[in-house]
């Protein structure tokens, strides 16, 4: 015999003796492990039946979140428009707020809405460009690379869709409140192309031009242009999304959802307000109807307990929620547990910036009673978010339970807890 | 004398990053500058062309616009909105109702919708009308909801002088500043 297969057979011999005691010895640990809830402790994973997530390429390359979480975003019955329609066309998709945790949402999540029922355009970032004209003195065309040149800025902030308003037929925070994010923007101050174009004394408004199909364009005072608009290309560590406007987009802090025009591609210095399908929108009968279409008011929602949910159990939980505000920072959030007799100071979760999202939490030890929760919220300019009563008494009309405020809806939110611990929408 | 001068330039804007320009980016061509296709409510910048609703009732067919908004622009075929408004002009142009945003009816100037079938439609086949067809549209759209006779015919001069039904009853949004409040003081009732 060969020594040299000998050898081999013999190292084939020694090789299944080793692969047996490893088998041994795993079976061993399995009945440890499986012993050990009996005994009280910590349970493992090890009893599953796939203990282990398999090492795909999506979970190597770009992660995937556990299959035990599956929040959704939803298409939104809210807008006037219900979608996807029939054309297949998705309008407005609401991210669900009673899953959220801290202050963002993940760019996976974050809300959407079309300026007009349009498609993602699918765009090359190394052909789109974003001229900018009209009344200045040296019109500009900046490739994706060139804006990557400017210095950057690096903000938080919301986006609201206007249509984001409660309806007492409304089951959960998703429904109600889901037409808002909040997000980590990258991108260069519009300012600062401004300050490279050489704006013209006589522009007082600028149009922003998307490039999906219906090219949505809105109409923008020059002064927001130069105090806090980003051209933004990044979104919470990477690039932006499609449907969030991928390679660029508008972040018009505080306005309605439309203004923050995505896919941006032109934008235009010009001297009077313009007369585009997206301002026409924002034409009203009265001056009233106008203000409430346009800038977000201070507005608060409590995301657990909220609609749908349960409370298990008596006892303590943390009342928590968002608070932002389209014109400053949040200043402060009250909570009360008795349909607003008495009001708490709620803890703010980190530091609030202009217009943008803040989580609150306020300990609360339910006794087990039926109740209604509230939370309001105070901004920096002193704004207070308003019951639907008080704010019909601010616009002088009469007060009917079907009130209707007009425009985005940023009255007091209220939840009903039954006894059995079922959460419903306390405007039912 | 000249650096002297720039000492309170400099002061004024709280230093020199303010001021800055960087050189990037480049000038457009004029082949992409023509690519604009924003246009002013005067009017300026609309192309030349003409079209009355004779025309413009043919290329609603022929251009597929029935397909989506039905039959004499009625709707009811697809959730593409109704461009008939429901009432008649006997209506304040806020109450004629309609489907979608009802351009047609409430917009304060034509060129609103001359622009919006520029930019959006046919819907799948936007940018394929020539600047006569959408006249005639626009037209079309205009006659069916009694706004001009059929025969008027719209150009690059006259479009921004149609009289629409809304006349002055409509506000844009209010004056902007930082730090103002979402409802201007002056409609509060009661003062806060
Ligand atoms: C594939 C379907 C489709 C076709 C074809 C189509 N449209 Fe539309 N159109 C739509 C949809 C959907 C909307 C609603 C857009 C929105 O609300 O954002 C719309 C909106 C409009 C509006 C705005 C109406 C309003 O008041 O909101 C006008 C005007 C219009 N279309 C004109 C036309 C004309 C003219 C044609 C033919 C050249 C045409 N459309 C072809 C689907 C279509």
């Amino acid at each position: 015999m060969d020594p040299k297969s000998k050898s081999r057979r013999e190292l084939l011999k020694g090789g299944a003796a080793a692969v047996g005691a490893v088998a041994a010895s795993a079976s061993v640990s399995k009945i440890a492990f499986a012993q050990t809830p009996a005994s009280g402790a910590l349970p493992s994973y090890a009893e599953n039946e796939a203990p282990m997530i398999p090492l795909t390429d999506d979970l190597i390359g770009y992660g995937v979140r556990s299959h035990y979480v599956t929040s959704k975003r939803i298409p939104s019955t809210t807008g006037y428009a219900i979608s996807p329609d029939e054309f297949g066309l998705s309008f407005h998709v609401a991210t669900p707020l009673q899953d959220s945790i801290g202050t963002i949402q993940a760019s996976s999540l974050h809300y959407t809405a079309t300026t007009k029922k349009t498609f993602i355009p699918d765009i090359d970032p190394a052909k789109h460009t974003l001229m900018i004209d009209g009344l200045v003195d040296r019109p500009r065309i900046f490739t994706m690379a060139d804006l990557k040149r400017f210095p950057s800025v690096t903000r938080f902030h919301f986006i609201e869709c206007n249509s984001n308003s409660a309806a007492p037929t409304d089951k959960t925070v998703q429904q109600t409140h889901g037409l808002t994010s909040n997000a980590e923007w990258t991108g260069v101050l519009l300012s600062t192309l401004f300050k490279e174009v050489g704006i013209k004394k006589e522009a007082s408004w600028f149009v922003a031009e998307g490039a999906e199909e219906e090219k949505g364009a809105s109409t923008i005072p020059m002064l927001k242009g130069m105090t806090d608009v980003i051209v933004a290309y990044g979104m919470n560590g990477e690039a932006l999304r499609p449907q969030n406007g991928f390679p660029v987009r508008l972040i018009v802090p505080g306005f309605e959802g439309i203004f923050n025009t995505k896919w941006v591609r032109h934008i235009k210095a010009v001297d009077q307000y313009q007369l585009n399908m997206n301002d026409y929108g924002h034409l009203n009968r009265t001056a009233l109807g106008a203000a409430m279409i346009y800038q977000i008011g201070p507005k608060s929602v409590i995301t657990f307990p909220s609609g749908g949910q349960k409370l298990p159990d008596h006892g303590w939980y943390e009342i928590t929620g968002l608070a932002w505000s389209g014109q400053a920072a949040v200043k402060n959030v009250e909570v009360s547990t008795d349909n607003g007799k008495t009001w708490h100071i709620a803890e703010l979760k980190n530091t609030p910036h202009p217009m943008a999202h803040v989580r609150f939490g306020y300990m609360w030890n339910w006794d087990g009673g039926e109740h209604v929760i509230l939370s309001r919220t105070t901004d920096a300019i002193g704004q207070v978010q308003p019951s639907r009563e008080q704010l019909a008494k601010a616009l002088g009309v009469e007060f009917t339970p079907q009130y209707r405020p007009p425009g985005n809806n940023n009255t007091i939110m209220k939840w009903k807890i039954a006894s059995d611990g079922s959460v419903t929408n306390g405007l039912a | 004398m000249a650096s002297l001068k720039l000492v309170p330039v400099f002061l004024l804007l709280g230093g020199a990053a303010l001021a800055q320009t960087y050189g990037v980016g480049r000038a457009p061509t004029a082949a992409e500058s023509a690519q604009s296709i924003t246009l002013s409510p005067t009017g300026a910048g609309l192309p030349v062309g003409h079209g009355n609703a004779v025309e413009g009732k043919e290329l609603y067919t022929s251009k597929s616009c029935i397909v989506c908004h039905g039959p004499e622009a009625t709707g009811g075929v697809t959730s593409a909105p109704n461009l008939q408004a429901k009432f008649g002009p006997d209506h304040n142009a806020w109450e004629r109702r309609g489907g979608g945003d009802q351009v047609a009816v409430r917009a304060p100037n034509a060129i609103i919708l001359w622009d919006f079938i520029h930019r959006a439609m046919p819907l799948g086949n936007e940018g394929t009308l020539a600047p006569n067809e959408i006249y005639a549209l626009t037209a079309y759209l205009l006659y069916v909801n009694k706004i001009i006779p059929e025969d008027q015919v719209l150009d690059q001069n006259n479009l921004t002088k149609v009289k629409m039904p809304i006349g002055n009853e409509y506000v844009r949004v209010p004056d902007w500043k930082p730090n103002s409040p979402r409802i201007p003081a002056s409609l509060l009732k009661i003062p806060k």
